[in-house]
């Protein structure tokens, strides 16, 4: 049944603060960096007031972040941060190592450009950098879907044994504001249930050795239960989003078709870019172009059957990228020829925060812009 | 329900003979009978004890990396606080204990561990001091004591060893005014104990830095490191002292004042020194720098 929702206008930052006051984690580390600080201040002053029983750690760099987090989520504590950018460069070390220790950490990332040269805007290099880490990776359009894959997110790091990272495009998303159901405390406290977890550092009866070092015989397998945990987070996702329309009415998959069942154009992208392409989408429908969108919710475990089934019919693939790779193809443009056995056109574009608009959306659409917006 | 038996808190290890990785752990664990969680900076302690399926440890620890042992210490720290205060977990005597040697202590686990002091979690830090990074096989730290070879910053002809002197991370961590730290030396068992002991019994955050001789690298024979560690203290190059609540207290006296150069014989990353033309002037040096440290510590002492 859905429950009772109240509207708000409220940004990002926000609204990421607010799905994480209302699960309420043990432990959360809190370290500044542009444009995710809104989340942290927000939730800081949560817990300031008495709205939250979370224990801050305020670090003093986001490795100690994710290093703090990997000590308290192993302990048994429901662990979480954010960070963006510089932030999760400078972590990166601990990443693959929480995901190795099978910790549910949830990270929220505000994404947003790499150095050099230094750029506070958003782009998606940070959230790319870390797409073989082992971190389930979600991506919102909207500050709904932000608040919404933060909570998503939380449920299916625990089901998963993984860290999951729900991404918000960094400032386009965080610092807008929009209006966004937020469910009652007590809908998202059901939602999520207690954090249960399996084996931890505080069992004084059986006591256990994490991190150990693994040789050539024992590594390999390590990694591969991490693989094989990803894999089986696609059908985790799907029961958890399945769950969450019933309280909250809004139903989400792993991609979002956009008038794709006639297309014969597409393009592929993720984050807030998508609702500039809808409107570009309704805008030459209008004029009878046969053209759609594909939004990427879940871009890690990559869902390669679901982006077959919705493009296998479609002649023209655009696929878009807010980040860029060097000397190779770009990274969901990659994915996405994994999915069709096909090749794509690849379009990177917005680095650094650089605006796209619906004309350039079209020029896409056309083949106009090639390769580059630049 | 801890058992108190040494042989189930921590069990042998892959070490090299003669190491005294063993006596630091032991003594540590065996200072307390409440629980007890290690977390470990990554070296020669962690890589001698966890080789999977087996490990050393009877008492839960967690290593994930080389630069965090102050990180990792605050999240389990945390996370105690947090379990609780929900009565998830009831052992609230829980102690603490984050193992690093000198490069997870001094050089790369310095920002993470200084984090940790300065925002007063409840643990003690070790720090198992062997004057270099031996787990990769001996290359300087900031550890590192002054015309020291290393593999990288080896004596030859040009070269002296190690130009810099040994960073004072006593003063380092005693300038974030925690309630208690100190020197010790795994060939002053008794004095080690007590410290480890005093530590468990303050709460907040407690600092112990251990003198702990590599066979290996210092080039020494595997039946003489509590002899070469005891040596360190007896001719002050590693003075026994703690400092509770900023109070400096010398812990050990030598009885009779030996000079350094004894010290420096006996181990085979000083013995270029001996061979060379300016040989006199570099034990000179250290003799005064020394002699002038344990003035230091001697006056602070006095107050």
């Amino acid at each position: 049944m859905k429950n009772k929702q109240i509207k708000k206008a409220i940004t990002g930052g926000f609204a990421v603060g607010e799905a994480i006051r209302q699960i309420n984690p043990d432990v959360m580390a809190v370290y500044p960096i542009t444009p995710q600080t809104p989340i942290v201040e927000y939730f800081a002053q949560e817990v300031a007031d008495g709205n939250a029983y979370t224990e801050i750690i305020p670090v003093e760099s986001e490795h100690s972040a994710m290093s703090a987090c990997i000590g308290s989520a192993a302990a048994g504590a429901r662990s979480m941060t954010a960070s963006s950018s510089q932030g999760i460069m400078y972590m990166m070390e601990m990443l693959p190592i929480a995901s190795a220790m099978r910790l549910p950490i949830v990270m929220a990332v505000s994404t947003r450009a790499i150095s050099g040269p230094l750029n506070i805007h958003g782009d998606h290099s940070d959230a790319m950098a870390m797409r073989d880490f082992g971190w389930i990776q979600l991506f919102a359009e909207s500050v709904q879907e932000a608040y919404d894959n933060l909570i998503i997110g939380t449920k299916l790091a625990e089901k998963a044994l993984l860290p999951v990272a729900p991404n918000m495009d960094g400032f386009i998303t965080s610092h807008s504001v929009e209006n966004v159901e937020i469910m009652t405390d007590q809908a998202v406290k059901e939602f999520v249930g207690e954090y249960q977890p399996t084996q931890t550092l505080f069992d004084f009866n059986e006591p256990k050795t994490f991190g150990a070092i693994a040789l050539p015989e024992s590594y390999f397998n390590f990694r591969k239960q991490v693989y094989d945990a990803m894999q089986e987070a696609e059908s985790k996702f799907l029961e958890i989003v399945s769950d969450f329309e019933k309280i909250s009415g809004r139903k989400y998959d792993l991609v979002e078709s956009y008038q794709l069942d006639d297309a014969e154009k597409v393009i592929v992208a993720m984050g807030s870019t998508c609702g500039t392409i809808k409107a570009t989408v309704d805008k030459l429908r209008g004029r009878g172009q046969k053209v759609g969108l594909l939004k990427i919710r879940l871009f890690r475990p990559w869902p390669v059957e679901a982006v077959y089934q919705a493009l296998k019919d479609v002649e023209q693939v655009f696929v878009l990228d807010k980040n860029l790779s060097f000397g190779t193809s770009q990274v969901l443009a990659g994915n996405v020829e994994i999915a069709l056995k096909r090749p794509i056109n690849s379009v990177v574009y917005g680095l650094g925060g650089r605006e796209i608009s619906e004309e350039e959306v079209e020029k896409i659409f056309t083949g106009e812009v090639r390769s580059f917006l630049i | 329900m801890q058992n108190h038996f040494e042989e189930q808190k921590f069990t042998p290890t892959t070490t090299c003979a003669g190491c005294p990785i063993g006596i630091v752990t032991r003594t540590v664990l065996n200072a307390t009978e409440d629980p007890v969680v290690v977390t470990n900076a990554t070296g020669c302690m962690e890589v001698t004890t966890t080789v999977y399926p087996n490990t050393s440890w009877k008492v839960p620890y967690i290593h994930s990396a080389f630069a965090n042992a102050g990180a990792t210490v605050s999240g389990i720290e945390t996370a105690k606080k947090a379990l609780l205060k929900k009565g998830k977990i009831s052992e609230d005597n829980l102690k603490i204990v984050a193992f690093a040697g000198d490069g997870g202590t001094y050089d790369i686990g310095l920002q993470a561990l200084s984090g940790a002091l300065e925002r007063g979690h409840d643990f003690l830090f070790v720090c198992y001091d062997n004057g270099a990074y031996m787990n990769t096989g001996g290359q300087r730290s900031g550890g590192t004591p002054y015309a020291s070879t290393t593999e990288t910053t080896p004596a030859g002809k040009k070269s002296i060893g190690k130009i810099a002197g040994r960073k004072n991370i006593m003063d380092i961590v005693v300038g974030h005014k925690i309630p208690y730290a100190a020197t010790a030396n795994i060939g002053f068992l008794n004095d080690f104990e007590a410290k480890v002991k005093k530590a468990f019994s303050i709460k907040g955050p407690k600092f112990l830095l251990v003198f702990s001789p590599c066979v290996l690298v210092w080039k020494i024979s595997t039946s003489v490191t509590i002899d070469v560690a005891k040596l360190a203290t007896e001719t002050n190059f590693w003075p026994l002292y703690e400092v509770e609540n900023s109070q400096y207290k010398i812990s050990y006296n030598p009885k009779q004042k030996v000079s350094v150069e004894e010290f420096l014989q006996t181990q085979g990353r000083f013995k270029h020194i001996f061979k060379r033309p300016d040989g006199t002037d570099i034990i000179a040096k250290i003799q005064q720098e020394t002699d002038a440290e344990w003035d230091r510590l001697s006056r602070l002492a006095q107050g």
